[in-house]
């Protein structure tokens, strides 16, 4: 038998004769996103298990506000990113890239969000990682958090530097496809720490 | 004639400066040569950590005896542990795949191979870290140290205050690093085996191995992540003052308990489902006949994936849970039994009637099955809470992992390193330092993690530096590490076998099991691109379909 061996059957296939499989940037990221998912559940575990736990202050309550304007920026950064990679698979570049900016700004205001709230606990209330068992976990998870959107505003950016010099088409739908799907998956996952963190945690 | 074209285009490579040939193996992301470096990189590591088991055996073969000082008995220990489950079992198992799974669904190469290259040198870095706290540990005058808190490392042992020093620090980025490897590694996998199958390989025609790498890596990504997650909270405690497992701030250290063993028991599916991967392809070569219940072991593989993940605190037992949890936590042991039972049945039912070929990847496979299912034995004996109660800690326990560890995963590894040598390097192992190294290693086997079982009856405790005279422990320690000499001689044929045969062994051609996977289509060792074209497959056999075109499995399905 050679090496080089023939097909070894003719190809026939029941369905439409059609070999098709899935995507492997898609099938990739999901994967990843099923790993986050677990490390994101045992911080949150830790955040709810230790929830009053502290021996000493500031709780919760004390000091923290609710974010309400910037976890609207982030989420609407969902859209933005959606509706960007909808115009570029229309070729519509000039949409693309406007709809692009704007999801870095809503995104880059979310961090100047974190930001402002992290001077303000630690400069007025004294809250470090150090001092009790909240800002332990506080800032681990959404710290965690919150490297994940830097994360995804780099690759934005890489994008966007690429689609200024003129180099994304709708040839490559499918690569920010993959990266939507990781920025909703930063989105979601916000969901839940804004949920544990300021409406169950305070 | 194509093996002639492959020839030539080897003494091509050994003409060329050996520089350019490393340069070659750094810089891959071909699928083979990274798998063949996992599995060096892991038989390295098997020795190193095999050396460190003999020290612990050497120290405990008597009574009284001082061979190590305590300090570097618990590093022994920790080190023995820790590199054999993520620098041994993980990156073999790991390369094994890495080589297999393209090759065996007709693929060029895996889906990322450069995310591929990434993983195995995270992993390797790990592995190099781990050891390099020897010098480091205690910066770079404390020569000789080297974690020693146990390969779990529980809190707050392992909290600044009772582990000063770095080594601690190595262990935990150590493991940390080749968590994130394996990580990469699983999604490569899963990527590779949804997306790059050959036209006509259905889910349902795949190989078992591939299903059941498919599982272990989906088992991989919500295993090994909270451990990851935890070594994370650990550094945050170790270097930022944070508090998770601190009790002194109300931080809690079962906490900790929950989450390493919330890594740690899927990590042991992670080990096995692979193991279940390499007797799925080779028992049915050997029996000479198609697996038995192919849809019965995907869902069983599954299965187990599944209740693995809700098992964890049944290594908790001791640590006083509630009567609901520990009841809880009894009966998903238990039940974790069926779905094992069932592929045992399944791979007998294979072998029943079958015109069995006793090779010796075939005798390492039917030791796999005789000893794996004692292992699995003693594991429902300890499901019982109020056994384990007596037997937490003790030198049962150790028995009881060690048959599955040694027993199964490495028995399958063995027979898995006999059948694909031919393939990886184009030359049989020879079967007669095969046989000595099988039975050498079963006799080893045997005297050692058998009486361990009677240490444990007879109130032995784990990790223990050294005992009294006279406490019944005294003949079965002895008889113990003997057996662990033995074995070390097996380890020996059989690293020599790898070296002699590489140069000495028969050639091998394209199939010589007459075996009916795609691996088997392409040359020994295979090309670059694996297939010239890319084969198109309409059974579960496809090298069956092709060498009995007048009977193909096809027209069965």
């Amino acid at each position: 038998m050679s090496t080089f061996a023939p097909p070894i059957v003719e190809p026939t296939f029941d369905t439409a004769g059609v070999w098709s499989l899935p995507s492997r940037g898609k099938v990739g990221m999901a994967s990843l996103i099923v790993a986050e998912s677990a490390i994101f559940t045992i911080f949150v575990v830790a955040y709810l298990y230790y929830l009053g736990k502290s021996l000493s202050g500031p709780t919760p309550r004390q000091v923290l506000e609710v974010p309400i304007f910037y976890t609207f920026c982030l989420l609407s950064s969902s859209l933005t990113i959606h509706y960007a990679g909808k115009s570029l698979e229309r070729d519509k570049k000039r949409a693309f890239l406007g709809l692009w900016l704007l999801t870095i700004v809503l995104g880059g205001l979310f961090m100047f969000g974190t930001a402002r709230e992290w001077y303000r606990l630690i400069y007025e209330h004294g809250l470090t990682i150090a001092t009790n068992l909240f800002g332990t976990t506080y800032y681990s998870l959404v710290g965690l958090h919150a490297f994940h959107v830097t994360a995804g505003l780099i690759m934005l950016s890489i994008v966007l530097a690429f689609s200024l010099a003129g180099r994304v088409t709708p040839r490559h739908f499918g690569r920010i496809d993959v990266l939507a799907l990781y920025w909703h998956f930063v989105d979601a996952v916000w969901v839940v720490v804004f949920t544990v963190v300021y409406v169950i945690g305070r | 004639m194509a093996s002639d074209a492959v020839a030539i285009s080897r003494t091509e490579v050994e003409d060329r400066p050996w520089v350019d040939t490393l340069h070659e193996w750094v810089t891959t992301v071909d699928h083979k040569r990274i798998g063949l470096l996992y599995i060096l990189f892991a038989l390295v590591f098997l020795v190193i950590a095999g050396l460190e088991a003999l020290v612990i055996r050497i120290q405990l073969m008597y009574p009284h005896n001082d061979f190590v000082s305590p300090q570097v008995f618990n590093r022994m220990f920790t080190m023995h542990g820790t590199t054999m489950i993520f620098f041994f079992a993980m990156p073999i198992l790991f390369g094994f795949g890495n080589y297999l799974v393209p090759l065996m669904i007709g693929a060029r190469d895996m889906a990322f191979p450069r995310l591929n290259a990434f993983s195995f040198w995270l992993s390797a870095l790990g592995g190099f870290l781990l050891y390099f706290s020897f010098l480091g540990g205690s910066g770079l005058y404390g020569a000789g140290s080297a974690p020693d808190v146990g390969w779990w490392a529980y809190a707050p042992l392992t909290a600044r205050a009772f582990s000063p020093g770095s080594s601690t620090d190595y262990w935990t980025i150590a493991v940390l690093v080749s968590g994130f490897g394996s990580i990469g590694t699983a999604v490569n996998l899963i990527a590779t085996i949804l997306c790059m199958r050959c036209p006509g390989m259905t889910l349902g025609r795949m190989p078992l191995l591939s299903w059941l790498y498919l599982t272990m890596s989906g088992l991989a990504l919500i295993g090994i992540t909270p451990l990851s997650a935890a070594q994370l909270m650990l550094l945050v405690d170790r270097y930022l003052g944070g508090h998770f497992f601190d009790t002194q701030a109300g931080g809690s250290a079962t906490l900790w308990m929950h989450f390493f063993w919330i890594f740690g028991h899927p990590e042991v599916y992670i080990l096995v489902i692979p193991a279940f991967a390499f007797m799925s392809e080779i028992i049915p070569v050997f029996s000479r006949k198609p697996i038995f219940g192919y849809p019965v072991m995907v869902a069983a593989t599954v299965c187990i994936a599944f209740v693995s993940m809700s098992v964890w605190a049944h290594h908790m037992f001791t640590i006083g849970m509630n009567s609901y949890a520990n009841s809880f936590f009894a009966i998903t042991t238990m039940a974790v039994g069926v779905p094992t039972g069932i592929k045992i049945f399944n791979w007998l039912g294979t072998m029943w009637g079958g015109r069995i070929q006793f090779k010796t990847p075939m005798l390492f496979a039917i030791a796999f099955l005789f000893q794996f299912l004692i292992a699995g034995l003693t594991g429902i004996i300890q499901a019982a809470v109020p056994f384990d109660w007596q037997l937490s800690l003790s030198y049962f326990v150790v028995a009881h992992f060690h048959y599955v560890i040694v027993g199964g995963i490495l028995f399958a590894i063995f027979a898995a390193f006999y059948y694909w040598y031919p393939k990886v390097t184009g030359r049989m192992l020879s079967e007669r330092l095969g046989t000595l190294h099988f039975w050498l290693f079963v006799i080893g086997f045997h005297l050692t993690f058998d009486p361990m079982h009677f240490a444990g009856l007879l109130g032995m405790p784990r990790r223990i530096y050294t005992f009294e005279p006279g406490r019944g422990w005294d003949a079965i320690n002895l008889i113990v590490s003997i057996g662990a000499f033995i074995q070390a001689v097996g380890i020996l044929v059989f690293v020599a076998n790898l070296i002699l045969s590489y140069w000495k062994g028969a050639r091998a051609g394209n199939d010589p099991w007459d075996a009916w996977t795609l691996e088997w289509l392409t040359s020994s060792p295979p090309p670059a691109y694996n297939f010239a074209s890319i084969p198109t497959i309409a059974s579960r056999r496809p090298l069956w379909d092709l060498k009995h075109p007048e009977d193909p499995d096809s027209r069965y399905e």
